[in-house]
């Protein structure tokens, strides 16, 4: 009897500690964020350019930013497996599409990767191989980057439910979450568009 | 989660997680064994069936999104007890070896005949990917010339 009455006791209270030990972190947490932001706000074009580009010249954005016909695939950014091309319009080819195997959102059953209008940047978006300042070029050149007003870049690199998927990039083939850019989503959303509010200057 | 699936022209409604792979609501809930499990990870292709007329791996494909949508497998090829071209051509090549992958490769055959109706050799090469152990690829590749010739012959 007293066995159980102990146990019971144990069951009652764990939780409350679990409770009381989350809510510390979380005030912990929330504590930290406004001490943070002022920081972040206060970001110099320099420091802003240098946060985006930790992300853009990451493998999850340049393995899809490829500077050939062949798209690349995981950490070590390998030729994508199976001899996948990226055809025509960078969708794949007319009967081996890459919605074949990528649908709109990560499997992790499967280990494939996927997200909305999943397909490889055209040829003039290649970004391998290219120092940070190079891809800044690049992107802002409306010759390389479709035409596109720096609204338009800065909408395609904070918005695009494709871009964003580098943040949640899922389980890869054998269940081992993919590497994640080095730097947090809200940090990264903000430098682009502290960056691009300050002009977009590219620094030499 | 309930919902309706409309297979070879067939309605059918499953009652399942939305992740599920379509291979596996098809497989196993609604017996529909011709599409075969391989690798389960988009790699070998012996899963391929159509939607909406476009090659899927159906392994890596959650059935929630086939809502809606016009799936094939390959019971759904032949009509009205007429064999699909892409069905005689196979016979009269003898492609199968074991057979396991041969429904993927006909289905991704059939994809591909939609799209490029008299495909070249490097056509075949770069539009199907998937994987015989067996090694039937020679006679695939004469069967799928042979079935645009049929398809041809049928218009
Ligand atoms: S089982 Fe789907 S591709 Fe292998
Ligand atoms: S015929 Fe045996 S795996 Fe293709």
């Amino acid at each position: 009897m007293r066995s159980i009455t102990i146990s019971n006791s144990i069951l009652i209270s764990a939780p409350i500690l679990v409770l009381i030990v989350l809510y510390a972190f979380t005030f912990q947490e929330m504590e930290g964020h406004p001490a943070e932001k002022p920081q972040q706000e206060e970001m110099t074009p320099e420091e802003a350019f240098e946060v985006m580009m930790q992300v853009l010249t990451h493998k999850r954005c340049i393995n899809c930013h490829p500077d050939g016909d062949r798209p690349l695939q995981g950490e070590d950014s390998h030729f994508h497996h199976l001899g996948v091309v990226r055809g025509p319009d960078g969708h794949g080819l007319p009967a081996y599409q890459c919605n074949s195997c990528h649908q709109d959102r990560n499997n992790n059953f499967s280990g494939v990767p996927g997200a909305p209008h999943w397909h490889l940047a055209p040829k003039s978006m290649a970004w391998e191989g290219l120092s940070p300042g190079e891809i800044a070029h690049s992107m802002t050149d409306p010759e390389r980057n479709g035409g596109r007003t720096i609204e338009e870049v800065e909408h395609h690199l904070t918005a695009d439910p494709l871009v964003m998927w580098a943040f949640e990039p899922g389980l890869d083939q054998e269940g081992k979450p993919r590497e994640k850019p080095p730097v947090e989503r809200g940090d990264y959303i903000l430098a682009v568009k502290r960056w691009v509010a300050s002009g977009a200057v590219i620094p030499e | 989660m309930k919902m309706k699936l409309e297979i070879n022209g067939s309605q059918y409604e499953v009652d399942t997680d939305r992740n599920m792979p379509l291979l596996l609501v098809i497989r196993d809930m609604l017996d529909l064994k011709g599409t075969k499990y391989g690798c389960g990870r988009a790699a070998c292709g012996s899963c391929t069936l159509l939607v909406d007329g476009e090659a899927v791996r159906s392994c890596s494909y959650p059935v929630s999104l086939a809502e809606g949508r016009q799936i094939t497998t390959i019971e759904g090829l032949s009509e009205n007890g007429q064999r699909h071209p892409v069905q005689q051509a196979w016979i009269e090549e003898i492609v199968p070896q074991c057979g396991y992958c041969q429904p993927g490769f006909m289905m991704a055959t059939v994809a591909l005949l939609n799209k490029i109706p008299d495909p070249t050799d490097e056509d075949i090469d770069q539009n199907i990917l998937n994987v015989c152990r067996c090694g039937t690829y020679f006679r695939m590749r004469k069967a799928i010339h042979r079935a645009a010739e049929l398809n041809k012959s049928n218009i």
